[in-house]
């Protein structure tokens, strides 16, 4: 089995989030990057396959030569090549038709995104990965087995979980769930240095148009200090929701 | 040209995520001096959406599409869309349309905005104000596409009513081969789901064993409310994934949320910071959950919360 494991390159969950050029640029001054949680996760259970059912686990990402470290890292965890695109990232459309490029010409049976990166949160470039290339699809999935092509896999819906059968080839949109967070690994020393000497292969972008532009960022007004009540006058809690935020 | 929704429903009967993107669909219908058609996949009585300013219902009974499945149901809306000529189409938050609407993006060559929050502020380019960053930021999103998707965060609109007499059509669209098939739902059908919730109760690890949440349900039976729980906790296996909210489990847009317990770690903090009001109680007044909630109790939650469940009663029984 072919894998491939969509990777973004998004500010570390810790990151205070500023913004440049008037407002219309993310600030990365002091960001650190990482893999994107919801691809780590995918990338965690891509490495279950490949030591458990000789997959091959290849990863890639839509950017610039500054997203490399953090595909150097999927390579340390495990993966055995990466692919890099190399153009901006703008919206997910062309994220995803960039990504579906490579997946045709690639021949993979298995291909794992996160469901949403968590700076953009689009949550659209594995369904549309799924559209392009006319492949199954399962979102939200917090579980897979692969036998032969025949897949089953669990998509956590709004209030429980569903269980579904499908078959390869196949995209998902994973989550915490497909492994645990206790199975992410952190890479070690061997890992890091059999990095270097795996194959990063630059690949040029085709030519696609963004459907949607980002004009402009604006962060949440501050709040106000918060209204203390005391712990033995939970009646005045129950008045404030009730008259002053009109709650309950 | 109207505007199209797809209105969700559930054993037949419509989501409250259904009226709201409904309400949506009628003020971006106002904009563009047009209509609101609603797409409707088995639902058994579509005359409520007349409540919401919808004029017209194209009305999907099909027993192929008696489980959700995201190709099937993305194939029958782009079928509604192309035969109504529409431009715009409207679709929630729910995991559901989540699911689709990156299919109906590709299937209708249509720019996707997810997560909106508010109604266009400009219709002419088509610009949308969304979350992202998981709520530690807006994006103004321009969509430059003929045909223009929009997925409304969760009670970011409310529901408006607009009394209208929505005219109800059978639609027949074809279906594709379904490709994914459900084999079972596991699903606790009487409680109120985090997406559709508009009081959200969570507790985190301050709550010490999994033994202790009986309370947490009771105050969340108490308010209509959906119970959550923080990233450690589903870590640790008290509670399941699917209660886990915050940046990298579920976001909560709710109108009420309720932290019982919890510090308020900033990725916690970021998936819950679309809820309009938020209430804190622990037993800590330096923890960070303080700084980002709009009321604050410092106290023990064993005391708190059980006295708060009888105030609550109390208040209910007057209402």
């Amino acid at each position: 089995m072919k894998i491939l494991v969509c990777i973004s390159h998004v500010p570390d969950t810790t990151s205070k989030i500023n913004f440049s050029d008037n407002d219309t640029k993310f600030d990365t001054n002091g960001v650190q990057f990482v893999i994107n949680p919801n691809d780590e996760f995918g990338l965690t259970r891509a490495m279950w396959f490949k030591e458990k059912q000789g997959a091959s686990v290849a990863v890639i990402n839509v950017g610039g030569a500054e997203t490399e470290p953090t595909l150097r890292k999927a390579l340390a965890i495990g993966a055995d090549e990466a692919i890099r695109v190399n153009t901006t990232a703008t919206d997910g459309f062309s994220v995803a038709k960039q990504l579906a490029n490579v997946i045709n010409t690639g021949g993979y049976d298995l291909v794992i995104a996160g469901r949403e990166s968590i700076d953009y949160n689009g949550g659209m470039v594995p369904g549309m990965i799924a559209g392009l290339i006319n492949a199954n699809f399962v979102n939200n999935c917090i579980g897979l087995e692969v036998d032969g092509t025949s897949v089953k896999a669990t998509r956590e819906i709004d209030g429980g979980k569903e269980t579904v059968a499908t078959s390869l080839p196949l995209v998902i949109g994973g989550q915490k769930g497909l492994v645990e967070e206790s199975d992410l690994r952190i890479p070690n020393m061997r890992g890091i240095m059999m990095a270097r000497k795996k194959p990063l292969n630059v690949v040029e972008p085709i030519d696609v148009n963004a459907e949607t532009t980002s004009v402009s960022f604006l962060k949440p007004t501050p709040k106000g200090a918060v209204t203390l009540v005391s712990s033995d006058n939970l009646d005045e809690l129950v008045s404030l929701l009730h008259n002053e935020a009109k709650v309950i | 040209m109207s505007v199209l929704v797809y209105t969700e429903s559930e054993q037949g009967a419509f989501k409250k995520a259904a009226f709201e993107v409904a309400s949506y669909a009628k003020a971006v219908a106002n904009q563009l001096g047009t209509t609101v058609t609603a797409v409707a996949i088995n639902a058994n009585d579509t005359t409520s959406l007349g409540n919401y300013g919808v004029d017209k219902v194209l009305n999907i009974t099909n027993t192929q599409l008696g489980n959700f499945n995201a190709n099937a149901y993305a194939s029958a809306i782009k079928q509604a869309a192309e035969k109504e000529d529409v431009k715009v189409v409207i679709v929630s938050s729910s995991a559901d349309s989540k699911y689709l609407a990156p299919l109906l993006a590709i299937g209708l060559n249509a720019g996707y905005a997810s997560n909106v929050v508010e109604i266009p502020s400009n219709t002419s380019p088509f610009t949308v104000k969304r979350t992202a960053f998981t709520n530690k930021a807006f994006e103004n999103t321009q969509i430059n596409t003929d045909v223009k998707i929009v997925g409304v965060s969760n009670n970011a609109f409310g529901l408006v009513e607009n009394t209208s007499s929505a005219t109800t059509e059978d639609f027949d669209p074809s279906i594709p081969e379904l490709g994914v098939t459900v084999e079972s739902v596991d699903k606790a059908s009487d409680k109120v789901t985090i997406a559709d919730a508009e009081i959200v109760v969570s507790a985190g690890r301050g709550l010490k064993g999994p033994e202790n949440w009986g309370m947490v349900e009771e105050l969340a039976d108490v308010l209509g409310a959906a119970t959550a729980c923080s990233k450690p906790v589903s870590d640790l296996g008290w509670r399941p994934h699917s209660e886990h909210v915050g940046q990298t489990g579920k976001p909560v847009a709710s109108n009420l949320y309720i932290a019982i317990g919890i510090s308020g770690a900033i990725q916690h903090l970021a998936g819950i910071n679309a809820s309009k009001v938020k209430v804190v109680i622990n037993t800590d007044p330096e923890a960070p959950f303080f700084k980002a909630a709009d009321y604050g109790v410092v106290g023990d939650a064993f005391q708190v919360v059980p006295e708060l469940i009888e105030k609550l009663k109390a208040f209910k029984a007057q209402q």
